[in-house]
């Protein structure tokens, strides 16, 4: 017992990691046969997880930017490499995120699949501990590790328990993602020696990094690196095409997991390596990053409005709303920043809600086609009643979760770029059009297919996953205070830094330099 | 005794809210087992009773609270009555801070007794209309969520908060017009409604955010205060405050349904009867001329702004109006007379004249709500029927929805000594003295005047006179509305007669000692009085108007009573105005053309070319160039563990080689 | 009479050499893995010469090392080439292609 109150008193981020791998492994010694037992077990890990996980909420002070709950333990001490884990108001609700979806979406699959239960589970498990490591790692080598970690888990995911292109949707998925990693491996390599010639010693332990004074042009090359890695990941337009085919091959658990927290590793690797890492880069870029998310808004929202598989418009629809997310956090204001972490939990909660509901339909009916559907409202009213919820907390209904973070990042972004903005708010108008064009199609009208007049309503075990996120789709609409008030204190700091770094790097450029001359001109 | 009640206003809301819960929960747990099981409707299932009960007791236990706090901040000193309650922190970030703060002021108070005596009545009636439906529990959490939030709306005492209330009376109206889902024109409407209002709030979104980086609040007294602050040392450019003004009016003509934004509210006449009246008639429809009241100190420094919620006004209300003279659905002509008479309030704004306009704002919601009620009366009465071409003669059949709608047909005509006939008066009068193009105004205001007066009684003509011209087996059903229905329809008809003294003009009120109790308590303490024109002038107009609705209501008698067969004779000489008018202008088809179908096909064109061939396209061909380069080098792989073996001793020796020769060399 | 290193490593090349041309050119598994011994063994005596030469402990050490190597990999060796015949019922290379494109 004093070993558990030690490990949880000390090593509480690191019992988060192992956890899931430790219970993959129990997993992995139960019987094949004993399928039950496999997916309560794997449950009941994902679900101790996320009790566990609520000890960093109650031990988090919100009023300190610095990172908390830190471990440090030297791990290949020669080049400086250290498994070095924290949080700070960036990454705790990402984290929280991670080990509150992860429970919903194992037992979202615990109908769904039937092939090689034991090997599933194992995967998520495996997948949770990869995710929790990515949010949690302040190290690049460790962050790289459980980056490319988390590749594998989800590759099987796709590819084995997928639709049926499966193995063009999981190939696809792992050769984008691989191809961005890669490049960031190479810029990691290239900081990680510079720092080497700039301090005289190996590391990478990211605090240690934050302090580096980088050459514009060393910037402008990193950056890209970085930026091409996070931008396939988030995804950014026009970096987005496997995420319609991973998303609809993908089973529904994969789909949430996808969804829910994948993507936001794109988007919280540009907050945590790109931005501060190189501040002059992110500053010259900014603009065009702003405008590639304005373009996979507007774009992302139109060709929702056009699929006609339900599950691929919301996986586009994925891209609008990640659009929102990456204009926020380049907006470099507290207001963006916050709006842009919230909307990333956002979007988890309810795209993650949307696929639950879209693997209920089909689950029961074998297809996702919305026009073998109609009439549903009728038939099963509770289940149009979720979904109805949840469509509107994807178009950011006020008194949703949705209308808190979209509101702070156009908020924010306004500031930065008011016409960019103005046109990322027509997204909201789109939005309206694509929910509730589907929703209609599927959910009112007369019953036009015999074989959905018959349709059971959801259970109780699809109850027990869509209550929670309903449960927090009001929490955070209604009163968000403890999600913002824990973020206050980190992006603020976040910002301050940002602005100086940004100063600091820009100050001897010459008042009328262009970005082309800063990073390509002949006298730097 | 009335003092304390400001602490409790939150109950007003409260109230409508847990009437949501309870009736939610009934609609969940006692009404869908029904409605699955296939169980006959109109039953009498115990859980109707008490939804019966508990939907209009909300509502009414809302405006009892109402009027306790109105009654309490009457008790104050004129300049006294602004009461804001902190109920919690909801959003803050950083300098942005948007709190869930509740304000009471002499407008917020008209509104919120608008709203709950409207809206009891109207719930009250729906117990009876809505008594053969089989989702009787959901259309009352419905109806209780759409006051809910249209208190919020009124109550919030800053833009955010109110914009939850704007938005959420928007997804009651989505929910109710679509409340018939199973039909598709009410499910299309439900959604044009709430697509179009987003429209209009993509232009409010904007406001706010200009307006929180220009004042650095949203709150309305820090807004209005710094406003003229900044406006006074000139750091508030006329520029700067149009813009943020033209794009909060973007979201109140799509929240009123004006120019040219007006096509969702008569679509969304597919909602049940009540619904029209209270969401579409008296009181959501009317939040855009609330909040242009409301943000009036910021609308005064716009004097462009001013002129365009004036022109588009006085355009909106002629342009409906004669639309609403040629439909043959008896609530599509009340709703662009809804349209039009929005119009008017907004042409009161314009010319600065915002109490005349809250003025009308009231009075319309009783006369409007007591319009559509009767017609649901008329409707029900004929099993459904709203076919104007397929009524008439009913007047001793409906003795009570005859009497109250033709109450209410007089007062929106216009005709002296009703409610209608004080607001519009009002309006007329202060836009003649309007700034710019003061008479113009006028006289499109007074021409739709007529035109109103003609409709209303080309409806009442058809409707209640003249010879059946219903379906037989209609006929023989047709009933006078149970007492729930009657009851409100009566207490609206009182209110229609009566309302408008309140706000009676000096120039009449001097004259039999009634004061214009509206007017002192909307506008600021000494601002009363501070105009004075000719009061013959005003008299003159006022008679002129007067004529001019006499004038629409002979013509409609003309035309409908004493020779029914001119109508079709003018149809027949000017097919192609008729065609126009009768097609609301063709503009439904329009945006169709020019908006909704290039973009879908905009976007059918950005998937499969740009994503599926170009992007893909390119990922895929990286592929496909790999695979090409496997398929040359793979022929290297034979399979021979001899050749493997002979190519690894041949590359040693290479190596061995190469190393030995260096190393000599 | 004492003989010199260069003679024990030419007779550790010869032995080598011909090693060499049984796994090259032989198509018995079986040959081809005593091939390798050979060639093993060819290794061996270069180590104990050299060790000798030199004074140093160490050759004898690896020699002993490549002997329990030899010993391991012909027993495994050994067992897939039981375990191929069984499948294939050949011990012909030329036919065990199926790792070819």
């Amino acid at each position: 017992m004093t070993t558990g109150s030690f490990l949880l008193d000390r090593h509480l981020l690191s019992v988060l990691i192992a956890l899931p791998a430790v219970g993959a492994a129990g997993v992995l010694c139960l019987p094949r046969e004993r399928r039950a037992d496999i997916r309560n077990a794997s449950f009941l890990v994902a679900l101790a997880e996320f009790l566990v996980s609520l000890l960093v909420v109650a031990r988090f002070d919100p009023g300190t930017a610095a990172m908390q709950l830190s471990e440090s333990v030297p791990w290949i001490p020669r080049y400086g490499i250290g498994y070095i884990v924290g949080v700070d108001g960036i990454s705790l609700w990402l984290l929280m995120l991670t080990t509150f979806i992860t429970p919903i979406a194992i037992l979202s699959a615990f109908s769904a699949v039937e092939r090689h239960v034991k090997e599933f589970m194992v995967f998520m498990l495996v997948l949770e501990t990869a995710m929790v490591g990515v949010f949690v790692a302040v190290d690049l080598f460790l962050f790289y590790v459980f980056w490319e970690l988390v590749l594998i888990p989800m590759y099987f995911l796709i590819g084995v328990w997928g639709g049926e292109r499966r193995i063009y949707a999981a190939i696809k998925f792992f050769l984008y993602t691989f191809v961005g990693s890669v490049l960031m491996l190479v810029a990691i390599l290239a900081l990680f020696f510079h720092h080497s010639e700039a301090a005289g010693f190996y590391t990478t332990d990211l605090m240690k990094l934050y302090g580096l004074a980088i050459p514009l042009k060393m910037q402008f090359w990193l950056f890209g690196a970085f930026f091409l890695a996070f931008a396939f990941k988030v995804p950014m337009f026009p970096f987005h095409t496997w995420l319609p085919d991973a998303h609809v091959e993908a089973p529904t658990a994969g789909s949430v997991i996808l969804a829910a927290i994948l993507l936001k590793m794109g988007a919280y690797g540009f907050l945590r390596f790109s931005v501060p890492l190189f501040p002059a880069a992110a500053a010259d870029f900014a603009p065009m990053i702003a405008a590639l998310a304005v373009v996979g808004i507007v774009y992302g929202a139109l060709v929702s409005m056009v699929q006609k598989d339900i599950k691929k418009l919301v996986a586009y629809s994925s891209v609008s709303h990640l659009g929102f997310v990456m204009l926020g956090l380049f907006a470099f204001n507290l207001q963006g920043i916050e709006g842009g972490i919230l909307q990333m939990v956002n979007h988890g909660v309810s795209t993650g809600a949307l696929f639950l509901l879209v693997g209920i339909l089909y689950e029961r009916r074998h297809t996702r086609l919305i026009s073998d559907f109609g009439g549903l409202a009728r038939v099963v009213p509770v289940f149009s009643a979720c979904f109805m919820i949840v469509a509107l907390s994807s178009i950011a209904l006020p008194g949703t979760n949705g209308f808190v973070g979209e509101f702070l990042i156009l908020l924010g972004a306004f500031r930065a770029n008011a016409w960019l903005t103005a046109a990322a708010a027509t997204g909201v108008v789109l939005a309206a059009v694509y929910m509730l064009w589907m929703y209609q199609r599927v959910m009112f009208g007369e019953v036009t297919h015999e074989e959905n007049r018959r349709l059971p309503d959801m259970n109780v075990r699809e109850l027990a996953c869509m209550l929670p996120i309903l449960l927090l789709v009001f929490w955070i609409g209604v009163y968000p205070q403890p999600f913002l008030r824990r973020m206050d204190a980190t992006v603020r700091a976040y910002v301050a830094r940002y602005e100086a770094a940004k100063q600091a790097a820009l100050s001897p450029s010459a008042p009328g330099e262009t970005m082309f001359t800063r990073y390509f001109g002949a006298g730097k | 005794m009335v003092t304390g009640a400001l602490e409790y206003l939150w109950l007003v809301p409260a109230f409508p809210l847990l009437g949501v819960v309870l009736n939610g929960a009934l609609a969940l747990f006692a009404e869908r087992p029904l409605l699955l099981s296939g169980a006959g409707a109109g039953g009498v299932a115990p859980y109707r009773r008490a939804v019966a009960v508990l939907a209009p007791a909300a509502v009414g236990a809302s405006f009892a609270a109402a009027l306790l706090c109105v009654a309490s901040l009457a008790a104050r000193a004129p300049d006294d009555r602004l009461f804001v309650r902190f109920l919690f922190p909801w959003i803050e970030a950083g300098s942005f801070k948007a709190p869930a703060s509740l304000l009471l002021d002499p407008l917020s108070a008209v509104m919120i007794l608008v709203v709950t005596g409207v809206g009891f009545l109207i719930h009250v009636y729906s117990v009876g209309y809505m008594s053969h439906e089989r989702a009787f529990a959901r259309y009352f959490t419905y109806l209780n969520l759409f006051t809910f939030s249209m208190l919020v709306l009124v109550l919030a005492d800053n833009y955010l908060l109110m914009f939850v209330g704007w938005e959420g009376v928007g997804l009651c109206s989505y929910l109710l017009i679509g409340f018939w889902y199973d039909r598709r024109s009410a499910a299309d409407a439900g959604k044009k409604a709430f697509v179009v209002n987003r429209v209009g709030d993509f232009g409010f979104l904007l406001a706010m955010f200009l307006a929180f980086w220009t004042f650095g609040s949203l709150t309305y007294t820090e807004v209005f205060a710094r406003a003229g602050g900044m406006a006074a040392s000139g750091t508030l450019t006329a520029g700067l405050a149009t813009t943020i003004t033209l794009l909060m009016f973007l979201g109140a003509v799509g929240k009123s349904a004006q120019i040219p934004l007006y096509v969702w509210l008569p679509d969304a006449m597919e909602g049940p009867t009540p619904v029209s009246a209270l969401i579409h008639a008296a009181t959501m429809v009317t939040a855009g001329v609330y909040m242009v009241a409301r943000s009036g100190a910021l609308f005064l420094l716009a004097p462009a702004t001013m002129t365009t919620v004036a022109v588009v006004g006085a355009a909106t209300a002629i342009f409906a109006a004669t639309i609403g003279l040629c439909q043959t659905d008896i609530k599509r002509v009340l709703a662009y007379s809804t349209v039009s008479q929005l119009g008017y309030m907004f042409l009161a704004c314009g010319v600065g004249a915002f109490t005349a306009g809250i003025f009308h704002l009231a009075t319309h919601a009783f006369f409007k709500a007591l319009l559509f009620l009767a017609a649901g009366s008329v409707i029900h009465a004929l099993s459904g029927e709203q076919d104007l071409r397929k009524m008439g003669g009913l007047k001793g059949r409906v003795p009570v929805t005859f009497v109250t709608m033709a109450v209410a047909a007089l007062a929106i005509a216009g005709i002296p000594g009703l409610s209608g006939f004080f607001s519009k008066d009002e309006i007329l009068w202060k836009a003649f003295n309007a700034p710019a193009y003061g008479p113009v105004l006028w006289a499109v205001a007074a021409a739709t005047a007529g035109i109103t007066a003609f409709y209303m009684f080309r409806l009442v003509f058809l409707a209640f006179y003249g010879p059946s011209r219903m379906d037989p087996g209609v006929e023989k059903r047709v009933h006078e509305s149970p007492w729930t229905m009657t009851l409100p329809l009566s207490a609206l008809a009182v209110l229609s007669v009566a309302g408008g003294w309140v706000g009676i003009p000096a120039v009449l009120g001097d004259a039999v000692g009634v004061p214009n109790l509206l007017e002192r308590w909307l506008s600021p303490p000494g601002a009363v009085g501070a105009e004075h024109h000719s009061a013959a002038l005003e008299l003159g107009l006022m008679a002129l108007s007067i004529g001019i609705a006499l004038g629409g209501i002979w013509l409609a008698h003309r035309l409908y009573r004493a020779r029914p067969e001119t109508p079709g004779a003018i149809a027949a000489r000017w097919p192609a105005l008729y065609d126009a008018v009768r097609n609301k202008y063709y503009v439904d088809e329009l945006y169709d053309r020019a908006l909704v179908r290039p973009a879908v096909r905009a976007a059918e064109w950005l998937w499969q070319m740009f994503d599926a061939r170009l992007v893909d396209g390119i990922v895929n061909g990286a592929a496909v160039l790999v695979r090409a380069a496997g398929e040359r080098v793979r022929r290297l792989q034979g399979g021979i563990v001899g050749g493997y073996a002979f190519s690894l001793l041949l590359g040693a020796v290479l190596i061995v080689g190469y190393i030995i020769y260096r190393s000599a060399g | 009479m004492t003989i010199g290193p260069s003679a024990y490593l030419l007779l550790s090349a010869i032995l080598f050499g011909v090693g060499v041309v049984g796994v090259v050119t032989r198509r018995n598994v079986l040959i081809i893995l005593m091939s390798v011994e050979v060639m093993l063994n060819g290794v061996n005596v270069a180590f104990v010469a050299a060790g000798s030469y030199l004074g140093d402990a160490a050759g004898g050490v690896f020699a002993f090392m490549v002997i329990t190597v030899a010993a391991a990999e012909a027993a495994v060796g050994l067992a897939l080439l039981i375990a191929l015949f069984r499948l294939k019922e050949t011990v012909d290379i030329t036919e065990l292609s199926i790792l070819k494109w």
